[in-house]
Formats: C-alpha cells, sequence, structure tokens
C-alpha cells in the first residue's frame, strides 16, 4: 500500500533531513506521509505533538478538542498564539499547522471525547495519543483503543514530572489499566489547574509521544512498549520502570469483563451535579463581603490557598490563611462563635473547607462564592487573576 | 539503608522531601515507616483498609513490587524504592 503514496518533488525538498538517514529513507517517509494520528486534546501536550508530527510529514493528522484558547495557555501551549486567543484550539492549532505544512491534511473535531463518539472519532486513525488532562477521558481513551486494537502513545505531566509509554495490548504490551486498575478519588491529585505545571515540561513529554508517533509509523527503533518513562526536570533525570501485562486486566487481560465502553464519569467517581453544593445561607456573594468588611463587626476572613497563591493576590482584611488540606489540623484555633467567610481562588476549595467546618459544628461558615477571580471581577478589577 | 523517592504530587505531604532514608527490611516496612514520619501522606498511600491503593505503584529499582513480592519484597540496604502515582494533567 505505501507504494501507492508518492512524494513531489516539493515533499523531496522540505523531507531531505529525512531521506538521506536509511532508516527512515522514500520508505518511512512515504509510511509517514500514509500515517494517520489522532491527537485527543490540543494543550499542553498536544502542542509539540501536532508541531513535530505535522512538520514531520504525518499526512493525516486528527485534533480532538473543545475548548478555546485562553491568554494563560500560552507558557505552555505553543501551537497556539497571542493572535488566537478566544478562539477554538482546534481552529487556531489548524493554522498553525497548515502554515507549517501545507502538504498535509488536518481534521478537526471540536468535541468533548465520549463513550458514545470515542470508537467512531478513533476508528479511522492508526494510532491514539492521548494528550488529555483528566482521568475519565485518560480510561475513556485506553479502553476504547484497547478495543479497536490500536496503539495509544501516552503521556502525562504535573508540576516539574511526567510519564509516558505506549500502550499497545495488541502487540503484547500493558494498556493503562495494567498500570492504574483504578483512578484516585476526585480532588486528591490536583490537576494542572490546580497544581500548576512548567511550562517547558509538556515540551518535553509531548516531543517523547511525537518520537514514539513517528517510529510506530515508520516502523523503526524500539518503541516505548511495556517501560515507563519518567522524566523529572528538577532533578534533570530520566528513568525508566518495567510495566507488566495484567493477566487479569479487566479490559485486555485473558477474561476481560469490559467488553464496551462505560460511563467514565461514574467509574471516576464524577457525580453529576455533586459539586459540593451548599445551602444559601453558606454562601456569600464578594459583594455582599464587601459592604461586610466596612464595618467593625466584620467576618473573620480565611484563605484556604496556599500561600504562593496569596503571594498573587489577596483579598484586604484576610485575617489567616490555612491551606484547606491542612484545615483539619488547625480548626480547633478558629473561633466557631464568630461569623467567617471563607475564600479561595474559584470557590471550589473553599466550598470544600466550608463542608469540613460544618461538619466541624462550625454554624456561622459561608462560602465566598467565586473565589479570588469573582472579587476581581466585581470588586476591584486591578486584582490579578491567574 | 533504603531510599524512597516522593514524587512531586506527594511532597506536600513529605516536608518536601524528594528523598527519605529509612532502616527496614521490606518494602511494607518502608512505607509504614514513612507514614509514620510524614503522618498526612498515610491516606494518599493506603485505603480504609490499610492496604495500598490502586493508583499507586511502588516500585523496587526498576521493577514493580506488584510482580515481586507486593509489601513483602524484600529490601537490601542500596535498594531504591520509589512511588509512582497516578497523574492525569497534560491538556489544560
Amino acid at each position: 500500500m505505501v507504494q501507492d503514496v508518492t512524494l513531489s518533488n516539493e515533499e523531496i525538498r522540505r523531507y531531505s533531513r529525512h531521506l538521506i538517514m536509511p532508516e527512515v529513507g522514500m520508505e518511512g517517509q512515504r509510511r509517514l506521509k500514509q500515517g494517520r494520528a489522532l491527537l485527543i486534546g490540543t494543550g499542553g501536550l498536544g502542542s509539540p505533538l501536532a508541531l513535530y508530527l505535522a512538520a514531520a510529514g504525518v499526512g493525516h493528522i486528527g485534533l480532538v478538542d473543545f475548548d478555546v484558547v485562553d491568554e494563560s495557555n500560552l507558557q505552555r501551549q505553543i501551537v497556539h498564539g497571542t493572535s488566537t486567543v478566544g478562539m477554538p484550539k482546534i481552529e487556531s492549532a489548524k493554522r498553525r499547522l497548515q502554515d507549517l505544512n501545507p502538504h498535509i491534511d488536518i481534521s478537526v473535531y471540536e468535541a468533548q471525547v465520549t463513550s458514545d463518539n470515542a470508537l467512531e472519532l478513533m476508528r479511522p486513525y492508526d494510532i491514539i495519543v492521548d494528550g488529555t488532562d483528566n482521568f475519565p477521558t485518560r480510561y475513556l481513551t485506553n479502553d476504547a483503543a484497547v478495543l479497536l486494537g490500536k496503539p495509544n502513545v501516552y503521556g502525562s505531566i504535573f508540576r516539574f514530572e511526567g510519564q509516558a509509554t505506549v500502550f499497545y495490548p495488541k502487540e503484547g504490551g500493558p494498556c493503562y489499566r495494567c498500570l492504574y486498575p483504578e483512578p484516585p478519588p476526585p480532588g486528591l491529585v490536583p490537576s494542572c489547574a490546580e497544581g500548576g505545571v512548567l511550562g517547558v515540561l509538556p515540551g518535553v513529554i509531548g516531543t517523547i509521544q511525537a518520537t514514539e508517533v513517528i517510529k510506530l509509523l515508520t516502523g523503526i527503533g524500539e518503541p516505548l512498549i511495556g517501560r515507563l518513562m519518567l522524566y523529572d526536570a528538577l532533578g534533570m533525570r530520566f528513568r525508566e520502570l518495567k510495566l507488566r501485562r495484567n493477566p487479569e486486566c479487566p479490559i485486555c487481560g485473558e477474561q476481560p469483563t469490559i467488553t464496551e465502553l462505560i460511563d467514565y464519569d461514574a467509574f471516576c467517581g464524577i457525580l453529576p451535579d455533586e459539586v459540593n453544593v451548599l445551602e444559601s445561607q453558606y454562601e456569600i456573594t464578594p459583594r455582599e463581603l464587601a459592604a461586610l468588611l466596612d464595618h467593625t463587626d466584620r467576618p473573620f476572613l480565611l484563605d484556604v490557598r496556599n500561600s504562593y497563591e496569596a503571594d498573587i493576590a489577596t483579598i484586604p482584611g484576610t485575617d489567616r490563611l490555612i491551606p484547606v488540606d491542612q484545615l483539619v489540623n488547625y480548626m480547633n484555633q478558629l473561633d466557631s462563635a464568630r461569623e467567617m467567610v471563607v475564600y479561595c481562588r474559584s470557590g471550589v476549595r473553599s466550598a470544600n473547607a466550608v463542608n469540613m467546618l460544618k461538619g466541624a459544628g462550625f454554624r456561622k461558615v459561608k462560602n465566598l462564592v467565586g473565589g479570588v477571580l469573582r472579587w476581581s471581577d466585581d470588586i476591584d478589577p486591578s486584582m490579578p487573576k491567574y | 539503608m533504603a531510599t524512597i523517592t516522593i514524587p512531586t504530587a506527594l511532597r506536600q505531604y513529605s516536608a518536601g522531601q524528594s528523598q527519605v532514608e529509612l532502616e527496614a527490611g521490606t518494602v511494607g516496612a518502608l512505607l509504614r515507616g514513612l507514614v509514620e514520619t510524614y503522618p498526612d501522606l498515610g491516606r494518599h498511600l493506603f485505603n480504609e483498609q490499610g492496604k495500598l491503593r490502586n493508583f499507586v505503584n511502588v516500585y523496587v529499582g526498576d521493577e514493580d513490587i506488584r510482580y515481586l513480592e507486593g509489601e513483602a519484597t524484600e529490601l537490601q540496604s542500596s535498594d531504591t524504592v520509589s512511588i509512582i502515582p497516578a497523574i492525569a494533567g497534560g491538556k489544560s
């Protein structure tokens, strides 16, 4: 089939640094041109992936994302730019990739990958590349790739550390469920939005993923199957761990119990509309709080973020900072008889904190709805949002 | 003394330490010694039944203890034990 694909003189000039290596050559470059890779996510990992795969001449690249480009993405999502802020990420990326390489086809899907569309989205592609940011989508991507018998080129990052591997049960390798049979409960492991990420980190991990895609498509080298590559940016160390296929794996094991896609939010413990519903007497808006702070009997103002977040922006009059995960240790130092308002960046952690305090018998405690972000919108636009 | 490495995601519960050296004969004893030093790590490593959580893998050298003797895996003083939790970041 590769013989059917030809390279134009223009393409030969463009890819000459590939063509003069015997390991790639005309044959390898034709394979790349014929190759089809689906990138789930066009963010931190998806950016370098898309750029290098497009530059390398992977002939058919699919992009799935439903997000729009935000200013805070540009610290690491190098496929996007200041001029495309506010644009759907898939459009922004497509524009950049077409400029980089007009010889390739780019298909875009402005959608969230779900159990309903995953198989259909992935079926036309040779390789699935996981550049997502949450556990439900990672398990969904894994399961769909296993069911379709396709390799899943995996990468994941957190702060200064990354992991990469290729899951390919059809070729005898393990899958994501062999590595981690179950996800952590929601809230236990922070996301990048909450935990932060070094901007260059997804560049390193995404580039490892791109390397593996190119190796799989051309059939050269030793694929990262059955090995977990770990990268520690601060220590500047790479380590490799053995990954084994679990014979009892529920999807790629000897007797699979998962034979079709399931409800991944439920599997990951995410319940619909369960986001810390608080009765209205336990909530306060920034406007209501601002009015109260001028009074002498104003409420006690508790910040449950981390100290490095307080360095970025703090509501004036904050009485105390106790990070939410340490609150349980310091609760006895708080006065339950006094009115108290609890805040964080967006109001999610502080809602958790209010629930904890309620559970400990605090009754005069309120959550600042929308947190620092809404305080900036409603009360003090000079306060930076992060 | 075996060395245990703490991943970034859990360092906030180990007073920022990335490596801890402990005297222990088995992986289980090492982990429990670690939790004694840093009690906040406990709920991140073990479930309510005291079993290692399913999204936390422990390696001795480059081998997963699930394919050795689990928590009973014996340690040599030169061994490095790694805690590798599931992380999900990448897109947003």
